[in-house]
């Protein structure tokens, strides 16, 4: 642990204003969707993010990334300071931070083919162009799973897992450092969750990527990542080794949210149901 | 036991631009007073058009409707509209997915309960159905009901919009309850209330409920029974226990397979299932999931009918044509 983490977020603070209007907008009240968070990501690992609806993940998200602007605290991206700066600013950090979202057909746009989809960020960028540019595109569908005959497709002739992998195949296009997902297998067929599962496990492994895993579901969390950061009311409240968080919760949300996850086994269900009571 | 809906060869087709998209091919169940059985599948498996179709809403000029569906001595899918408005929510109530899109926004939660109880219950005054919304939402474990009976929907958070929808479903005392993804929309801590719940009307009123599904985990919480379907078709059948520890369908192995489980050790690699499920309008000849399956073989191009293949267990049927020895042997544990 002596090397710099890749990113490190110390007490991140992002409130929002809840205002009233008579004759001037007047700030009423705060809601605090991320209140006082640290954490550290280091390089090549994955940590878990895991919370219920409310709980502030995806305002975390966003404002770590600098997508909505932090209200206070620190975000440090291999040592640098990047709270606060300017679009202008954050533009080159952009290549390598990308993000990776739920639900991947809103997130891809209905009139563009596929190629121009995924070679977007490659071309705004300026990182390549015209055949280059294509056969960058033909080798980041191939390396999700797609084919090189899906280039001239839109999203609306894929399924709900091909679309996760054109989601994935943009987010990899500028070879980001620091990936966060958003939950992005909670939208997917259980028997294709299990796939982008793995994509994602094969690409960290190949690209040396590091993750941010965000997702409402403890067991696939745990599946994905070395850490696991607990979420709840804005802010941590448990952090530790996967397997640990996991096998020995500490935090009394923590255990509250472990205790409530379906077994899928009839017998250890109904001996827990028996031993614990309702409720 | 007796059954007391029963469900026969159903079959549902809807006329598309693609040709005729059948939904549901040859579905049947026998549900009992008290039984939870829960319908499995993903996305386009047909366990929705099932319960919809029994409860007579996918009826339109383009859908193809056979089979049967008897609840006592009414066949629900060959009765007229006038008697199933009275079946549904007199005697066979559903909960969605998203309470939000059940209640109408702009009216207070007691009277939507209310006028439920009212359309069918033409003797009940307002001052007595508003008592009774009273008495259900309390009954759903609804704290002060008598003050948040005049709550509008989008006061409620999602855990009581739920445990409003069941109130309002079971306020004309039905005796089968079909549950459409009841949790999905929920964070866990409020999906184990409301299964908990649930399970609580099974035991106390009789309740028979139909559970439909993808969360395996769900299903080993509350049924009694499953169903596992794939693409229309029912591929495994049995009960809780059969289905989750002698599995015969390679569909339902993947299945069991590819969950996170936190009450084992991760594995290195969560095993998949490969490919994705086929297109209803241009299913594979024969097994629906041999494109995907790791032991199809010749014989899987012709369609295995739903069979009980074990010798002890009358009542576990599945369509693999694998014999018993090959499935024991390479069924992943």
């Amino acid at each position: 642990m002596t090397a710099e983490p890749l990113l490190k977020v110390t007490d991140l603070v992002k409130h929002f204003p809840v205002k009233r209007e008579l004759l001037f907008d007047r700030e009423i009240d705060q809601v605090r969707a991320v209140d006082g968070v640290s954490f550290e990501v280091r390089k090549g690992e994955t940590l878990g993010l895991v919370g219920e609806s409310g709980s502030g993940k995806s305002t975390l998200c966003r404002a770590v990334l600098q997508l909505t602007e932090p209200t206070s605290g620190s975000v440090r991206f291999e040592g640098r300071e990047i709270a606060g700066l300017s679009r202008r600013e954050m533009r080159p950090l952009r290549r390598e931070m990308q993000m990776i979202f739920q639900d991947p057909y809103a997130s891809l746009n209905p009139r563009k083919r596929i190629g121009q989809i995924v070679g977007e960020p490659l071309r705004l960028q300026g990182v390549a162009r015209g055949s280059e540019l294509r056969g960058q595109v033909r080798e980041l569908l191939d390396r999700v799973g797609l084919s090189a005959e899906h280039y001239d497709r839109f999203p609306h002739e894929f399924s709900g897992g091909q679309r996760q992998r054109i989601g994935i195949a943009r987010a990899l296009a500028l070879r980001p450092k620091l990936i966060f997902a958003d939950e992005p297998v909670s939208a997917l067929d259980v028997s294709i969750r299990a796939q982008i599962v793995n994509l994602l496990d094969d690409l960290q492994a190949e690209f040396g990527l590091t993750y941010v895993f965000v997702a409402h579901d403890i067991g696939v969390v745990r599946h994905v990542s070395d850490r696991i950061a607990v979420m709840h009311d804005g802010k941590i409240v448990e952090e530790g080794p996967a397997d640990r968080v996991c096998e020995q919760p500490r935090d009394a949300y923590t255990k509250t949210l472990l205790a409530a996850v379906p077994i899928p086994d009839p017998h250890e269900a109904r001996a827990r149901r028996q031993t614990v009571g309702p409720g | 036991m007796s059954a007391l809906l029963s469900v026969r060869d159903l079959r549902v087709g809807f006329a598309t631009e693609g040709g005729l998209l059948q939904a549901v091919d040859g579905v049947s169940f026998d549900l009992a007073a008290g039984e939870v059985l829960a319908i499995v599948g993903e996305s386009g498996s047909g366990k929705s058009v099932t319960a919809q179709t029994i409860l007579g809403l996918t009826r339109s000029p383009n859908a193809r409707i056979e089979g049967s569906a008897r609840l006592d001595e009414t066949d629900l899918l060959a009765a007229d509209d006038e008697t199933m408005r009275t079946t549904r929510g007199d005697r066979v109530a559903m909960v969605f997915q998203d309470p939000m899109t059940s209640f109408n926004p702009v009216y207070r939660i007691g009277a939507q309960i209310g006028e439920a109880i009212r359309a069918h219950r033409r003797d009940v005054s307002r001052k007595e159905a508003r008592e009774r919304a009273v008495e259900l939402l309390d009954s759903v474990g609804i704290s002060d009901a008598a003050r948040r009976v005049d709550s509008y929907p989008h006061e409620f958070s999602g855990g009581m919009r739920q445990r409003a929808m069941i109130a309002m479903a079971l306020a004309l005392e039905p005796e089968v309850l079909i549950a459409d993804e009841p949790t999905t929309a929920l964070d866990v801590t409020v999906q184990a209330q409301i299964l908990q719940l649930i399970e609580q009307l099974n035991r106390e009123r009789g309740l028979a409920t139909i559970l439909i599904t993808h969360d395996l985990g769900v299903v080993a919480e509350t049924a009694d029974r499953v169903l596992v379907m794939y693409a229309g078709r029912v591929v495994e059948e049995g009960t809780l226990e059969e289905i989750f520890y002698d599995p015969q369908h390679p569909y339902t192995w993947g299945l069991l397979g590819s969950l996170t489980r936190l009450d084992r050790e991760r594995p290195e690699r969560l095993p998949q299932i490969g490919g994705a499920p086929p297109s209803l309008l241009d299913l594979p000849a024969g097994c629906s999931f041999r494109p995907r399956c790791s032991y199809a073989f010749d014989r899987c191009g012709e369609l295995p009918s739903l069979d009980a293949r074990l010798p002890d267990a009358p009542g576990h049927l599945d369509r693999c044509w694998l014999d018993l020895e090959t499935k024991r042997e390479r069924r992943p544990t």
